[in-house]
């Protein structure tokens, strides 16, 4: 009974080395993951920080008032001025005979959000 | 083992056949017993004590080690830290009300030469100072070739400038990570935002600070790692300051004014849209304080918020607001206006003479320096005090810049009844722009106080109040007739219903010695719509001068305020604000019961 112990012991012993063996080399890998993915993370912030700064100084108003200028031929952009704001009697009414029929309901706001 | 005995038989016998004393024998092995016993218990506490002595040795000496090893190794992070090691910009990021990019931070990297490990100085030299045109080839070489062993080149570089230093291929040339603030915008916003510079700089890394505006006020708090890079949030709106500053820069070259200065903000929560002052300067290239010439015409100087100026006729309505607050006139009330009005020998007199009597309303319609001083005269000192100084206009504005503090107003040392006079038409105080945005947006907001801000509220201010609902509706009444027909004609702009009152001050001479004949400060503090108002507008000039006609005109109606309209009709719609129809005024309902 004795020996029996002695061989059990001796045997979970060996068996537990092994699993903790293996668990530490998993931690160690998924450690060593995290790693490269806080260094993918970081690269990945680092780009994207550089892209917004590319991104805001394209967008700066001076460079889109510039564009703006010299692409008037095509474009016609001007600046937002209260004459652009209609109204709703300046649009014409649908013509009676229409045969546009309306079959699904659809929701009409009088205010106009304009942001 | 075997025990001695204690008393042996034979040498008993033998002791007893002698006549000895046989216990002697007893005795002395009883002796030589003890004895042995304690040299064993000695032994054995020696062995005890050498054990713990070696067990104290090993555990003192790996403490030790360890410490060694501790002291010995470089720092590593835990790696298995769970706080998800956020990699962050050092220095967060600085958006408009909407999310745009005002402030941000770019990788670049600094170059520094050791000159012991460099192989070739000379061509190093060279090709250094092709590079960079502002550097010198013959003092490089002479810093590559003397005694020191490190020095900085250069504080930022472009990839390309990097790549060309690459290029030259000397191992003494080396580079070194920073991060640089940049302002993608350039000038916009340039006195809000202030600029960076580095502070401590070492060859891995270097410290970004703020030098001044928003950048240096909340410098602790962009750096905050807890804050893990939370944008600072502003109540600029990018669209509204780029077109504000474009439309005040093109009003200040069209009035040859030396400077301007323009405030847009909102009246219920006291934000700042859009903060200008003109000239500017880029914030990515920050110019150093003038030494010589006046501090105020330096580019850095914010006349918004540091500008200190008498600000004219602007004043008028806080006074006729605190008469009708206080019952001593209502907006139909007459005052005797015959000029001109003497104090001691002190005259006040009027722009042009406008009769014998005017109501209320007219006197501020027409500006009339002698109604408000008779207005003034009747309101008192401690009451005017007590007013103005619940507007805010005793102490600098609580707005979030560093050099908010530098807007302290400055009020009469003896503040006696001819001070009241003066002041309520706005000469004797002189105050920031920043400061009459704020009174007139609590005019404008009902009548309560508001604090300028310049970081995002979600809702509106709940100050203290300072005057009715009813004074605040009759005053701004009074400021659209202004517009309407009065003094601000020019800043009429259809859809809007503009209010406000203009002022001009003549301009203290700098060395002390009276005013300035030919110098003018030219205010425009306006509301829109004026039947129900949003924004507040302020717009000064510094010595404006139209010359369009046979003379120069450099009153505020001529000057200010045609650029305040133009303002208003370019900043209006990109508010959201479309053209409305004026309601008619309607009579005032008085509750009656039967």
């Amino acid at each position: 009974m004795r020996s029996f112990f002695y061989i059990f012991t001796a045997l979970a012993v060996i068996g537990l080395a092994f699993w903790a063996y293996q668990e530490n080399y998993k931690t160690q890998a998924a450690l060593d993951q995290t790693e490269e993915l806080q260094a993918a993370i970081g690269q990945a912030r680092s780009r994207l920080a550089t892209l917004k700064a590319e991104w805001a100084y394209l967008n700066r108003p001076d460079r889109l008032r510039e564009l703006a200028d010299i692409n008037y031929d095509r474009l016609g952009l001007l600046p937002l001025a209260p004459e652009q704001f209609g109204k709703t009697d300046q649009i014409a009414y649908p013509a009676l005979n229409s045969s546009y029929v309306i079959t699904d309901p659809v929701d009409v706001s009088s205010s106009e959000e304009l942001q | 083992m075997i025990r001695t005995p204690l008393r042996p038989l034979a040498r008993i016998l033998d002791a007893r056949s002698k006549g000895e004393n046989p216990d002697a024998i007893e005795r002395e092995n009883i002796r030589l017993r003890h004895e042995e016993m304690r040299d064993r218990a000695r032994q054995r506490a020696e062995g005890r004590l050498l054990v713990l002595g070696l067990f104290f040795f090993c555990a003192f000496s790996a403490v030790g080690m360890r410490m060694a090893a501790l002291s010995a190794t470089e720092p590593t992070e835990p790696r298995a830290s769970a706080a998800g090691a956020a990699i962050m910009a050092q220095r967060a990021d600085i958006v408009d009300r909407q999310g745009r990019i005002l402030a941000t931070n770019l990788e670049t990297y600094a170059l520094y030469a050791q000159p012991t490990e460099m192989i070739d100085p000379e061509h190093s030299a060279t090709e250094l100072a092709r590079i960079f045109p502002e550097l010198d080839r013959e003092s490089l070489l002479k810093d590559f070739t003397g005694k020191r062993k490190f020095l900085w080149i250069r504080k930022k570089l472009s990839p390309e400038q990097k790549q060309a230093v690459h290029d030259i291929g000397d191992p003494g040339l080396m580079f070194g990570p920073r991060e640089m603030r940049l302002y993608p915008n350039g000038h916009l916003a340039a006195h809000v935002l202030g600029g960076a510079g580095f502070g401590r700089e070492g060859v891995h890394a270097a410290e970004v600070i703020g030098v001044a505006g928003v950048e240096r006020q909340f410098n602790e708090l962009l750096r905050d790692p807890a804050n893990e890079g939370k944008a600072l949030q502003l109540s600029l709106d990018l669209s509204v300051q780029a077109a504000a500053e474009r439309v005040l820069s093109g009003g200040m070259k069209l009035m040859n004014a030396k400077g301007a200065a323009a405030i847009l903000m909102d009246v219920h929560s006291g934000e700042i849209l859009s903060l200008v002052s003109l000239p500017d300067f880029d914030p990515n290239d920050r110019p150093r304080p003038p030494t010589q010439g006046h501090a105020a015409d330096s580019p850095l100087f914010n006349r918004a918020v540091q500008g200190v100026y008498e600000l004219g006729s602007t004043f008028k309505i806080f006074a006729a607001a605190q008469a009708m607050e206080l019952g001593l006139a209502n907006p139909s009330t007459i005052v005797d206006i015959r000029g001109p009005l003497r104090w001691g020998k002190f005259k006040i007199r009027d722009f042009h003479n406008y009769g014998k009597e005017l109501t209320l309303t007219k006197i501020i319609v027409k500006s009339s320096n002698i109604g408000t001083a008779r207005v003034a005269q009747q309101i008192g000192v401690d009451r005017q005090k007590d007013f103005l100084r619940s507007l805010g206009l005793f102490e600098a504005t609580p707005v979030e810049l560093t050099e908010a503090g530098g807007g302290k107003p400055l009020l009469p040392k003896n503040w006696s009844e001819l001070s009241t006079m003066t002041i309520s038409y706005g000469h004797g105080l002189s105050a920031t722009p920043m400061h009459l945005a704020a009174a007139y947006a609590a005019i404008a907001n009902g009548g309560t106080k508001v604090e300028p801000t310049l970081l995002k509220r979600d809702k509106a201010q709940t100050g203290p109040r300072v005057m009715s609902a009813q004074t605040a509706r009759a005053a701004r009444m009074m400021l659209r007739k202004v517009v309407s027909e009065g003094t601000a004609s020019f800043g009429e702009v259809p859809g809007y219903a503009v209010g406000g009152k203009t002022g001009t001050a003549d301009k203290p001479k700098e060395n002390g010695g009276g005013y300035y004949d030919d110098r003018v400060i030219a205010t425009f503090a306006s509301m829109f719509p004026a039947y129900d108002p949003q924004y507040v507008l302020v717009v000064t000039l510094d010595e404006p001068s139209e010359n369009s006609g046979d003379k120069p005109r450099r009153t505020a109606g001529w000057t200010a305020v045609p650029v305040a309209g133009e303002m208003i009709r370019r900043i209006a719609p990109l508010l959201g604000l479309r053209p409305e129809i004026e309601p008619d005024t309607l009579a005032d309902i008085t509750l009656t019961s039967n």
